[in-house]
């Protein structure tokens, strides 16, 4: 069952107060398991996976047309023939080592962990190992380099840039079965894991410990932690507690040759020899797998509001961010933008029937949340803030939440946007740092490029295009959605927009990381030097080459 | 306001723990701990409050005028409430203030006592708090006034002094027709209220809040039922994963005693 998101959350939440008070403890357990499957972008959970050809339907893409390969696609990847291809014999010795409901083989099965979720890449895995110790994962790793054996690990699967799935017969190597909290110690909120905890799981127990998980992105519900410091995932609380090169503390890692780096130091500060965890941050699992995590999270924020604030300028939002930092300062931890574009699309696909927070369109929508310890110190705040916003003109309308049904149904919209635009079409997806003056400007000049080859309408070629993503840390989401993905639009945005990013100094992946997608582009953001650097690196810890190949470096 | 509006809509604000907040029961075991949680209008009020506005924007279409009051009875903080109705819309607010819990019947006897004030043709409640699930000031309400009652209402619609009201009732709906003055309370699928506007928010903060301290009422408040005890359910099992059939079946007779 794909539920029909929105509306099924608000009716959750409205149910819910219909549950008598005294049944409350118990339905919030059942509330607790449920409601990881209606938060938006949790729909593309492994759980909902076999019926996830909905949604490809949805978006008009057929689940029972064979869709092309990744090697199709890219007829330029090679599968490289140093690599072994899978035997009876490794067979043997998987199945030695693993229980049988660890290693899968069937190829109706495999499908889920051969595409990723937005089925745009496609891989030919015959195995999927799913592990669930650290000394499987090292007996794994050991015989796959002593026998060339290439794997793609693989967390929740919710990757948007194709570093999760295999491009040829990779082993994958999934993280689905290490999911033990391993320890948590209330005085210092160090989280110590496995690297295949579910992101809202972890925020779930934290919470009830009162500390939060320091990230917070769409697809809680089903990406891994390991997945998340793997791509050195951003999402929607970086701005208030830090990248993942801050908060996670320690990571234990096996190495490509099975030796298991245990590095899972809760010490907030430890300055002895190189820093090893940070190079296995964002290295896509390239350089080994994550097994544990250490992550340091702070306490979860008493008081919570969240406004959402209708303007008629990019400058206007610029400005409203600027006054923000002023005046909401340590209590700001979200600041968050879409455009007219990306609201419609989530009336349209999600929310309809449900009110629209405001009465008439705007440009451009900023939503605003604070966290604080004080809520009448936060209200006033808050409300002096908003009232300044809109006595100077800077804000034309805007909402403010007034219980947690609303507060909830406003972050919906904005963590609605990916889903709503994969109901739309296939969407080509970028993900840009840039610095915030021109942040709008890409998505303009991306507009006028497609609408000056006339291919962009409602009916055409290419659907729409819509900017979203996080002011606060200066990261634009640019996505188009088309009817389909082709050549023609592909060569028309890429490399016109990896160019654009790098005529402006900013990065061509801000949080989804390089994958395969954007392996080719590294040198729009990395120096030669750098990226040579980057390969000896890899050769050093990764000498056969195993680890996620065709991939991250160009 | 140019002269007495043509309709006058009391509106039941409760302040309640938020739905959201997970609640527990405090170490004496004799009620829920409430400090320091999150707070918000009881949804079913906010319902109430909602119907009332939309009510008020149907007479406005027809240049009729609705005042509609916001009224709480609780300690300070329900002012927040109360301007939360007043953001959402609502004309005035009334402020019954009070530290003491307040019983449903005492509840009754005070909005008895602010009718007789305010004269309303309509006085609109949740048909429960979801704090304690009552579901019984409307009711006693209508019984103190011998007013006629419209309960569990999932769509309203007005007439020359009179209410035709849809209600949800086991096995199917009722539609039912009254006279006004009558007591309306809400159920879920009434409507779905309105998120309170910046432009509002600011105007509620000058909108007229009358506080009236309980005692002046000369209203017998002191409670009637007694709680002996709070507790919470029983802790739900966790799920296993069985390896096999077998293994499944053998659970499902030993350990559930289902088969």
């Amino acid at each position: 069952m794909l539920p029909t998101v929105a509306p099924a959350a608000r009716l959750s939440s409205r149910q819910w107060s219909r549950v008598p008070a005294s049944l409350r403890p118990l339905a919030q357990s059942l509330r607790t398991s449920i409601v990881p499957v209606l938060p938006l972008q949790a729909t593309v959970s492994r759980a909902a996976f076999s019926t996830f050809p909905k949604a490809a339907a949805a978006a008009g893409v057929s689940p029972n047309t064979k869709r092309a390969l990744t090697a199709e696609k890219f007829p330029h990847l090679k599968r490289d023939e140093s690599f072994k291809k899978l035997s009876e014999e490794d067979l043997a010795f998987f199945k030695s080592i693993l229980p049988p409901s660890a290693v899968t083989q069937d190829e109706g099965d495999l499908d889920a962990y051969n595409n990723d979720w937005m089925l745009k890449y496609r891989g030919q895995s015959k195995l999927v190992l799913k592990p669930s110790t650290t000394d499987q994962v090292s007996k794994i790793l050991k015989y796959c380099n002593d026998n060339r054996l290439a794997v793609v690990p693989q967390g929740g699967n919710t990757g948007l840039v194709g570093g999760g799935v295999p491009v040829f017969d990779e082993i994958i190597l999934s993280t689905a079965n290490m999911s033990n909290i391993r320890s948590f110690d209330p005085i210092s909120g160090a989280l110590v894991c496995d690297a295949g905890c579910i992101l809202e799981v972890l925020d779930n127990y934290l919470a009830e410990q009162g500390y939060i998980m320091p990230l917070d992105l769409g697809a809680k519900g089903s990406c891994h932690i390991g997945g998340n410091v793997a791509t050195n995932a951003g999402g929607l609380r970086l701005l208030r507690y830090g990248s993942l090169h801050g908060t996670v503390l320690g990571l234990e890692v096996v190495m490509p040759d099975g030796t298991i780096l245990d590095n899972l130091s809760t010490l907030r500060k430890d300055n002895t020899g190189y820093d090893l965890k940070q190079l296995f941050i964002g290295s896509e699992g390239t350089l080994g797998i994550i097994t544990g995590v250490s992550i340091l999270t702070p306490k979860r924020s008493k008081a919570i509001n969240v406004a959402l604030l209708g303007l008629n300028s990019f400058d206007q939002v610029q400005a409203a961010f600027k006054r923000s930092k002023d005046e909401l300062s340590e209590i700001l931890s979200a600041f968050e933008f879409f455009d007219q574009g990306s609201i419609n699309l989530v009336k349209q696909h999600l929310v309809a029937g449900a009110n629209d927070p405001l009465e008439s369109p705007h440009p451009f929508y900023v939503l605003i949340e604070t966290s604080g310890s004080n809520k009448d110190h936060d209200d006033e705040k808050l409300g002096t803030f908003l009232e300044g916003l809109l006595t100077d003109e800077i804000v034309q309308d805007g909402v403010v939440a007034q219980d947690t049904t609303q507060l909830r149904n406003l972050w919906s919209i904005r963590e609605g946007i990916p889903e709503a635009l994969s109901k739309t079409g296939s969407v080509y997806k970028y993900d840009f740092s840039i610095p915030v003056p021109v942040f709008y400007s890409m998505v303009e000049d991306m507009k006028a490029r497609l609408e000056k080859e006339g291919i962009l309408g409602e009916d055409k070629e290419v659907k729409c295009v819509v900017g979203f993503g996080h002011i606060g840390d200066g990261n634009l989401h640019l996505n188009i959605a088309a009817k389909q993905y082709t050549d023609r639009i592909t060569n028309l945005i890429e490399p016109f927009v990896y160019e654009w990013a790098s005529k402006h100094a900013g990065s061509v992946s801000a949080e989804h990381g390089l994958g395969l997608m954007k392996a080719p582009f590294l040198h729009y953001s990395k120096s030669p030097t750098m990226i040579q650097l980057m390969k000896k690196l890899k050769d050093v810890m990764d000498p056969n080459g195993i680890m996620n190949p065709y991939k991250y470096l160009p | 306001m140019a002269g007495p509006a043509d309709l006058r809509i009391l509106v039941a604000c409760k302040r309640v723990v938020d739905y959201a907040v997970k609640i527990r029961v405090n170490a004496a075991g004799t009620a829920v701990e409430t400090n320091n949680l999150k707070h918000s209008m009881n949804p079913f009020d906010e319902i109430g409050a909602e119907q009332a506005i939309l009510i008020k924007e149907a007479f406005a279409k027809s240049k009729k005028t609705v005042d509609v009051i916001a009224v709480s009875c609780g300690p300070a903080k329900a002012q927040e409430t109360l301007r939360t109705a007043l953001a959402m819309g609502a004309d005035r607010a009334v402020h019954v203030e009070t530290n003491d819990d307040l019983q449903p019947l005492a509840v009754a006897k005070v909005l008895k006592a602010i009718v007789e004030k305010e004269k309303p043709d309509i006085v609109i409640l949740g048909k429960q708090a979801i704090d304690d699930d009552s579901n019984q000031t409307g009711q006693m309400l209508a019984g103190l006034l011998n007013w006629p009652q419209a309960t569990f209402a999932s769509k309203v619609e007005l007439a020359e002094k009179a209410m035709t009201v849809t209600r949800e009732v086991d096995g199917g709906i009722e539609t039912i027709k009254t006279p006004l003055p009558a007591i309306l309370t809400t159920d879920l699928r009434l409507n779905i209220p309105r998120y309170a506007s910046l432009p509002n928010i600011m105007k509620a903060k000058k909108k007229p809040l009358e506080k009236i301290a309980i005692a002046s009422l000369s209203i017998d408040v002191a409670p009637r039922i007694e709680i002996l005890k709070v507790a919470e359910p029983a802790k739900r099992q966790g799920g296993k994963t069985v390896e096999n059939v077998d293994e499944l079946i053998s659970k499902l007779k030993n350990e559930a005693k289902v088969l």
